[in-house]
């Protein structure tokens, strides 16, 4: 990196020579041409060629996503078309392959990460923008932003050795106690299980929620907050009524990419979730989920339908995953996008 | 400041309900605590891991390979290099393709077919790395008929992409277009003001865009789990199995052995201290030299 920081006084010196000396010829073509070996027009179309390929290399790759994961699936779409998201039994040996658990696995664990993330995104996002002192912003925003710098699998380990044992010592037995009544909480509390997945899957997805709902409640207009005050509102009803109101959208379009992050996230969740192919109503069974059924069993697919199988989950998840980041993107883009022209107004 | 304000209008307008007041501070309270109960965690994690890792770093977890179960001692030095070995391949395939289609969205793609490549860089930039593991798995694996460290490569290469594309583009759009003026003037080529003037100007950003993405594939463990595979022994082969230091993170923290715990731990401190010294090292580097020519 040195060596393309340094040339850049060479580079930036001959200028105002070489600058003088066209003003005299007062031919940039022809003095070009012998600068720098070729025609500026042939050197310039080779360069916008090359960069084009770069460009077209981004849509190619998408490309290549969708055809490999469409005609690898195609073996297990033809053995067992829709039924395939709809059956519950996952035999590898007798060749018969149904995707329900995972489904089932991979939106419980994501909703219910949703449901832990969503009030503490929102909360922290109000907390910097709204109340924070100012000298608390910077390094606050940078500690939350840290989390989202921590690999997945190191996620994993610290939820395996501390997040699962105070689980299954302290809040497992407490909520079966308290809410235990509600079949949700019932059941041995080994701490493996879709509570674990829901709680680690969370701790990753806060960043992502709170970064953009802050992102959208700062470029809500001041004279939102203004008028809110003027009216005798206290800084609770000026934020509720001024600020969050405005911002509904963009902080929506935030939780769906922290959904979209959810559904695909593979190691933390693989690692405590218990990696049984069934459908328990109780939060402390065993579940499983697309992306955990790939990282377990794709290596050690036992034939060629096992592999299609596998593909084809892996091509849901690919579909569900562009649907609900897309929408999000949407959303972000009609708050941040349409504010400029709406305070110019 | 909205506070000071809303003391100065209260001499003239009646109190405010005692009710409303209470709400006032209870959700005060409740925004610091989702502060405190997000930070926790945080905290917690990098406790601990400071805590189990520095307790099981030692030399030979750094210089020697694994040792058979059993059998105490033993490190993760293949893994290290191997990891290393992949992210140099999938640098080398990403960050080219990266830049050249950031200068092609800045430069060239103020258009229809831009927005085009801009959206898919985003959709691309939230496809599941396991997914991106299944296709490296099947444009690589499948031909070379075995795992190998090129199909870990390609698989890094293609989450690198699109947060390169986007932020280089980001960056030259930062440049004023008078320097691009100024450089047309004087009758050099576009060609050559794009690459000495305009990536030139933007050189910092450009690399703190890469640095994101290396940062961001560093530690990634799902596209790997059936591309690079991982390794027991030394492999500088492109077209071999190799190690990585998630992999090997991922195998021995799902390991039954207390050994193999202890050195999951050690190589998740080793990763977290090596991808944030090489984003601090090329950035401190970029800064001096940017400094340098100012």
């Amino acid at each position: 990196m040195a060596n393309a920081a340094r040339p850049r006084p060479d580079m930036l010196a001959p200028q105002p020579v070489e600058s003088t000396k066209v003003n005299d010829v007062s031919s940039d073509g022809k003095r070009a041409a012998r600068l720098f070996g070729v025609s500026s027009e042939a050197g310039d179309q080779v360069f916008k060629f090359a960069m084009l390929l770069c460009g077209l290399a981004v849509l190619a790759t998408l490309g290549l996503i969708v055809y490999e994961l469409v005609l690898r699936s195609g073996p297990s779409w033809h053995a067992f078309g829709f039924k395939f998201f709809a059956a519950r039994d996952w035999d590898p040996v007798n060749e018969k392959f149904g995707a329900l658990p995972f489904v089932y696995g991979t939106l419980v664990s994501s909703l219910l990460a949703l449901i832990i993330a969503v009030p503490l995104s929102i909360g922290v996002a109000v907390f910097t923008t709204e109340m924070c002192p100012p000298v608390l912003r910077g390094p606050l925003s940078f500690f939350v932003e840290l989390l989202a710098a921590i690999p997945s699998v190191v996620y994993g380990l610290w939820a395996i050795f501390v997040l699962v044992p105070i689980l299954s010592n302290y809040v497992e037995p407490f909520l079966s106690r308290t809410l235990g009544w509600t079949g949700l909480f019932v059941g041995p509390p080994y701490g493996i299980s879709m509570l674990a997945a829901g709680i680690i899957l969370a701790i990753m997805i806060v960043p992502i929620i709170s970064s953009i709902a802050r992102e959208v409640l700062m470029v809500v207009p001041q004279h939102q907050r203004e008028a809110a005050l003027a009216l005798g509102a206290t800084r609770w009803e000026m934020i509720r009524v001024g600020v969050l109101r405005n911002a509904r959208a963009g902080i929506m379009g935030g939780i769906i990419l922290g959904l979209g992050r959810a559904l695909g996230e593979t190691m933390a969740v693989t690692m405590v979730i218990g990696n049984r192919p069934e459908i328990a109503k109780s939060l402390f069974a065993p579940g499983y989920t697309m992306a955990s059924v790939l990282a377990n069993e794709f290596s050690e697919a036992t034939g060629d339908l096992n592999l299609a199988a596998l593909i084809e989950i892996g091509l849901a998840l690919f579909l569900v995953t562009i649907v609900v980041n897309a929408l999000a993107r949407f959303l972000v883009w009609t708050v941040t996008r349409g504010q400029p022209s709406r305070s110019n107004a | 400041m909205p506070k000071r304000e809303k003391s100065s209008a209260l001499h003239t307008v009646p109190p405010i309900a005692l009710r409303r007041r209470i709400t006032d501070h209870v959700m005060t309270g409740v925004a610091v605590l989702t502060v405190i109960l997000v930070l926790v965690p945080l905290f917690a994690i990098f406790a601990y891991l400071v805590y189990r890792g520095l307790g099981s770093i030692n030399w030979a977890f750094l210089t020697q390979t694994p040792k058979p179960v059993g059998e105490a001692g033993g490190g993760m030095a293949n893994a290290i290099v191997g990891s290393a070995f992949i992210l140099g391949l999938a640098s080398v395939l990403g960050v080219p393709l990266g830049v050249g289609a950031g200068i092609y969205l800045a430069e060239f793609g103020r258009n229809r077919f831009g927005d085009v490549i801009r959206f898919t860089a985003d959709v691309l930039n939230g496809v599941p790395s396991i997914v991106i593991g299944i296709v490296a798995y099947s444009i690589v694996v499948l031909y070379q008929k075995h795992f190998s460290a090129l199909a870990g490569g390609v698989a890094l290469a293609i989450m690198m992409i699109p947060t390169i594309t986007r932020t280089t583009e980001e960056m030259l759009l930062l440049v004023p277009q008078a320097l691009r003026e100024a450089a047309y003037g004087l009758g050099i080529p576009r060609w050559r003001t794009t690459l000495s003037i305009t990536l030139r100007t933007a050189t910092s950003g450009v690399i703190t865009g890469i640095m994101l993405a290396f940062a961001r594939v560093a530690g990634e463990t799902a596209p790997l789990l059936f591309t690079a595979f991982g390794n027991q022994f030394w492999n500088l082969r492109a077209d071999q199995p190799t190690a990585a230091l998630p992999l090997q993170i991922f195998s021995y923290a799902i390991s039954p052995y207390d050994e193999w715990h202890r050195q999951a731990w050690a190589g998740a401190l080793v990763l977290i201290v090596l991808i944030v010294t090489a984003v601090a090292a090329v950035r401190y580097v970029v800064r001096r030299g940017t400094f340098g020519a100012a």
